[in-house]
């Protein structure tokens, strides 16, 4: 048990959280927010478990997958804020319609 | 949703427990391709294994992720004007400091792309700091020139994946196999793709930011 478990754990606690606050939050941009914080705890994850064998340096497989997932979810995270603020220019607040309420 | 909103508590305790279990599960030596990274580090033309997979070794995927920023770029620019942004005149502290650090951040892009042969660095980080350098010139009121705004903004965003195919077809003829680089000029071909990689990240990233089509009159 070292640092390298610690950070992945708290990759997976972030992971947690942000899909907790992704089913909960109605709001979109809180919805958005929420799969970025996801990310963050996956990235952490990775690049955490790429250390974990000891005297070695880090695998670099992982790393290059994160650098790369961490441009993927910029430019997605800017697609999906643009598609808020159509669906909020059109029906006036940034939230889907819930069917379950009419 | 709010009454029934504990019945997702034991559920998210679950879920953690489970992640925790599997992560702190994964074996201490891995069957990794780490060592296969390190046996090849000497054919790929740089020396810092991150690099080597990205533009070498998993090169495909590197020139996949070019193609899906374009897309997202293009989704963007298909959804139209959507800005309710208000242009706001920068202040004079905003003004300096761009002008300070704008020579300073297409310094520090390039020379991260550089070292990214041997070090820490390389495309995405340098096209990361061009895309931020882009951010901060938008903040401060400057707009690229209206008759940049077509063909040679269109040709920057493309130059990396352009690049990418480019090398693709041309190492698919001549070597037989896609993106396998001849070990001696590597080197010099993995730094070509990756200057038109960063240039087109850094584009890209500047564009996203605007949130249209740069030559797309402000919707009142």
């Amino acid at each position: 048990m070292n640092t390298v478990y610690l950070y992945a754990l708290v990759g997976v606690g972030l992971f947690c959280l942000g899909l907790y606050a992704l089913i909960v939050h109605a709001h979109l941009l809180r919805k958005i927010l929420a799969i970025n914080v996801m990310g963050s705890g996956i990235f952490l994850a990775l690049v955490a478990l790429a250390n974990r064998t000891e005297n070695l340096p880090p695998d670099p497989v992982p790393h290059a997958m994160v650098i790369t997932g961490i441009v993927v979810a910029i430019s997605a995270t800017a697609l999906s804020l643009t598609l808020m603020l159509k669906v909020a220019g059109e029906t006036g607040r940034a939230e889907l319609p819930d069917e379950g309420k009419e | 949703m709010g009454r029934h909103r504990w019945l997702l508590l034991p559920l998210f305790v679950a879920l953690s427990v489970g992640l925790s279990y599997a992560v702190l599960s994964l074996p201490e030596h891995p069957e990794s391709l780490q060592k296969m990274v390190v046996d090849k580090i000497e054919v790929s033309g740089v020396s810092n294994p991150v690099t080597a997979v990205l533009l070498n070794f998993r090169g495909y995927d590197t020139l996949l992720e070019m193609v899906v920023l374009l897309l997202a770029l293009l989704g963007v620019w298909s959804l139209g004007s959507t800005a309710v942004r208000r242009e706001t005149t920068p202040g004079p502290v905003l003004d300096t400091l761009a002008r300070l650090l704008v020579p300073v951040l297409i310094l520090v892009a390039a020379y991260l792309l550089w070292v990214g042969a041997h070090a820490p660095g390389g495309a995405f980080q340098a096209g990361s700091v061009l895309g931020a350098t882009g951010v901060l010139l938008l903040l401060a009121g400057w707009r690229l020139r209206a008759d940049l705004t077509t063909l040679p903004l269109r040709l920057v965003l493309v130059a990396g994946p352009g690049a990418f195919v480019a090398m693709a077809v041309a190492t698919l003829l001549i070597q037989g196999q896609l993106l396998e680089y001849p070990p001696a000029q590597a080197g010099i071909l993995i730094l070509i793709l990756e200057t038109g990689a960063t240039l087109s990240i850094g584009a890209t990233l500047t564009v996203l930011f605007l949130g249209k089509r740069p030559q797309d009159k402000e919707s009142e």
